[in-house]
């Protein structure tokens, strides 16, 4: 027997249940296949969910969504191997709902939103690996899955099954990846009672902070770390590229820089007396537009982390998963609507659906983001130190002069870096930003 | 022939945490899985089916979200599921759990005749190995417990043979049918499903059973009101002060890495070898 279906998902993660979820609910029948124990499984993320590109699927979703904390206070952090300069931004204006959004716990965000999409009609099975795409010329026409009489066929198969996209490359659609476009992160969740949250972090209820940093914690290296506050949890963690791993001459592993993150005398009052839940590490893909490969075909599309949709610099990527597999499950709709058939052609609404939105617009403005910072390292070593001297320098009251203290931050950035490389460093990154 | 099997949903207990103030165990957000020994009662339910064939039908009393236990066993080839489900069951201990399974047991016998029911040999999380000893007594059924091999079944005769694990051997029993098993863990393997069964499952509607439809009279002996079990005190265990040391070794023979690893284990223990020492010159 081998059942046909309009959609065939493969992934259940947040692209993968936003196009599952989209499809069923229209009424298309879907089959949802993953690879995990159960939807969630598999999943990993820091993790922050922006409201609005979920309520786009589930607008009410906040009814029983299981949420963590609201986030009202944004801190922005530069390290260097003792201090930091940071700024932080709070505004009540985050304190009034619907809130913009929260920190969540995977593991649970996962399984809420895979009942949800059982709810939407669609079929889920679980521990069940796609090994292959089947193709009726070069069309696809289904997925060849490890079990026993594994051949199931659809319309559609969207491809949501992650950064590493087995499938879509072993189907030719995209190369291998390349360790200078995924980003290895790894992180902790600490316990820590709610009480204890609050009075560290200054916020009550469902108030939440979250703390970016970069600089020389992630040594010398391309990266950043985070803070986020959960409920009764606190989740820290720290990525870098993976080439910039492989090339490192201090052989730094991702979970010493973690540790190393972990001990260090800002971040250590906070996250002290925290009793290790949970531990992951996970790829993710942060080429940026340069690394998002075809995005369609005949009878096949590619969303989420599989087709590279992360806004590395705004460190934006579930919200733009859960978007693509929206738009690919109303581009395949539209196509079963239109009955004109599934190939690339009827597909193509998707790329122009992707480049109408924030995903691709977000990912063009900063094309050339990821290059810069990984060729000009000083961003995360030289500059660090000396923004931290600086304050260090001008904030301490020792009976010298300001004008002097002036002289001397002045004359420690032009050693450190040329006037021409300051200049350069700056032309850089407002060419990258602007 | 009728099989039918009892599974209980459980949190996996290898993902569990306790909470570090109130002793309690954090469930949020850890699986639930079918209780592990449980799926050792399918499968030997599954290979009698094979060779007997028959119907083999899933029951299972939990909140409604158990339903996925079902559909999971639905999976590895069971024929259909009951999941008896009902506020009132909540807060059961094994008296009633027993009390409950029984009825439904009855009431799905009243469909088709039932000729043996499966149990686990426990579950992981309770640990009491009391449930299906309780509803074979409230059924008058032949107990087999810890079986670890089913020898033999006549079905012109109503006749079974098992080997069960006892101190210190293996008995052989014959007993009746209808009877109920109690399976022992690591006595076969559980089949990997076929694609097919894969979505059949996620198809399947579970049959819900109130403790109406489960046949349930007596109120006073399901949920909380029939469990006498007390719950004194929840206290986590203390942990243990030694702790394991990894040591690693590059000798090529196993003999240099045994004596590597006992003069490691001698320098930390010095009173060890000089105990050790002493028996072997008496």
């Amino acid at each position: 027997m081998s059942e046909k279906f309009d959609v065939i998902v493969v992934g259940a993660g947040p692209s993968g249940n936003a196009a599952a979820y989209t499809a069923a609910k229209a009424g298309l029948s879907v089959l949802q296949i993953e690879r995990g124990e159960y939807p969630g499984s598999k999943n990993v993320q820091g993790a922050i969910l922006y409201a609005n590109a979920l309520e786009q699927i589930i607008p009410d979703f906040r009814e029983d969504a299981p949420l963590e904390r609201h986030i009202i206070e944004q801190r922005m952090w530069v390290l260097d191997d003792e201090s930091f300069v940071g700024t932080h931004f709070r505004s009540d204006d985050y304190n009034k709902p619907p809130y913009n959004r929260y920190t969540i716990i995977r593991a649970q965000f996962d399984k809420w939103f895979s009942s949800k999409v059982k709810e939407a009609g669609a079929l889920v099975i679980c521990e069940t690996t796609v090994d292959s795409l089947i193709m009726d010329g070069d069309q696809v026409v289904g997925v060849r899955c490890d079990r026993q009489g594994g051949e199931v066929f659809a319309d559609v198969v969207i491809l949501a099954d992650g950064v590493n996209s087995t499938l879509a490359r072993k189907a030719g659609f995209h190369g291998e990846i390349q360790a200078g476009n995924v980003a290895l992160a790894v992180k902790e969740i600490l316990f820590m009672p709610q009480e204890t949250i609050e009075a560290r972090f200054n916020v009550k209820d469902e108030e939440g902070v979250v703390i970016e940093m970069f600089g020389k914690i992630t040594d010398g290296l391309m990266g950043t770390g985070f803070l986020y506050t959960n409920k009764d949890s606190i989740t820290l963690g720290v990525g870098c590229m993976l080439s910039d791993f492989k090339g490192n001459p201090n052989r730094t592993s991702p979970y010493t820089m973690l540790e190393k993150m972990k001990a260090h005398p800002s971040i250590a009052p906070m996250i002290a007396g925290g009793e290790m839940k949970e531990y992951c590490a996970h790829l993710i893909p942060e080429g940026g537009f340069h690394a998002v490969p075809k995005t369609f075909g005949n009878g096949w599309m590619i969303v989420g982390d599989s087709g590279g949709f992360v806004n590395a610099v705004h460190r934006e990527g579930s919200n733009l998963a859960m978007t693509t597999g929206r738009l690919a499950a109303e581009t395949a709709i539209a196509a079963k609507a239109a009955g004109k058939g599934f190939k690339a052609k009827q597909l193509a609404g998707y790329k122009a659906a992707l480049d109408e939105s924030f995903v691709m617009k977000d990912l063009h403005k900063y094309r050339d983001m990821p290059s810069v910072f990984h060729d000009n390292s000083q961003f995360f070593t030289t500059y660090p130190e000396l923004v931290n001297r600086a304050a260090r320098t001008m904030l301490t009251v020792d009976g010298i002069d300001k004008k002097t203290k002036e002289k001397e931050i002045f004359s420690s950035f032009r050693k450190s870096r040329s006037l021409a490389g300051l200049a350069g460093d700056a032309f850089k990154l407002w060419r990258a930003f602007r | 022939m009728h099989i039918v099997v009892c599974i209980k949903q459980v949190p996996d207990s290898a993902q569990i945490r306790v909470h570090p103030v109130t002793n309690t165990i954090m469930r949020q957000g850890v699986p639930a899985i079918v209780n592990p020994y449980d799926l050792f009662a399918l499968e030997e339910a599954l290979r009698l089916k094979d060779k007997f064939g028959g119907k083999v039908t899933m029951l299972c009393m939990g909140p409604p979200q158990a339903e996925d236990a079902l559909k999971k066993c639905i999976s590895f080839g069971a024929d259909d599921a009951v999941l008896v489900t009902d506020r009132s069951f909540a807060g059961a201990d094994t008296l009633a759990t027993s009390y409950a399974l029984a009825a439904a047991v009855r009431q799905i016998s009243k469909e088709q005749k039932v000729d043996i029911v499966f149990t686990g040999k426990q579950t992981i999380d309770g640990d009491t190995a009391q449930v299906g000893p309780g509803i074979a007594k409230r059924l008058g059924l032949q107990l087999l417990t810890y079986v670890s091999r089913i020898a033999d079944l006549d079905l012109e005769n109503d006749t079974i043979t098992v080997e069960r694990r006892a101190e210190g051997g293996v008995q052989v029993l014959k007993t009746a049918v209808p009877c109920l098993i109690t399976m022992l863990e690591g006595t076969n393997e559980m089949r990997f499903a076929p694609l097919e069964n894969m979505i059949h499952a996620a198809r399947y509607p579970v049959r819900k059973w109130n403790k109406e439809a489960a046949g349930i009279e007596d109120v006073t002996k399901i949920g909380l009101k029939g469990s006498p079990t007390v719950v004194s005190k929840v206290f986590g265990p203390t942990p243990r002060a030694e702790k394991a040391l990894m040591q690693s070794v590059d000798d090529a023979t196993p003999r240099d890495v045994a004596l590597n690893v006992i003069q490691k284990i001698f320098t930390q223990h010095p009173t060890l070898e000089r105990d050790i020492l002493a028996k072997a010159s008496v």
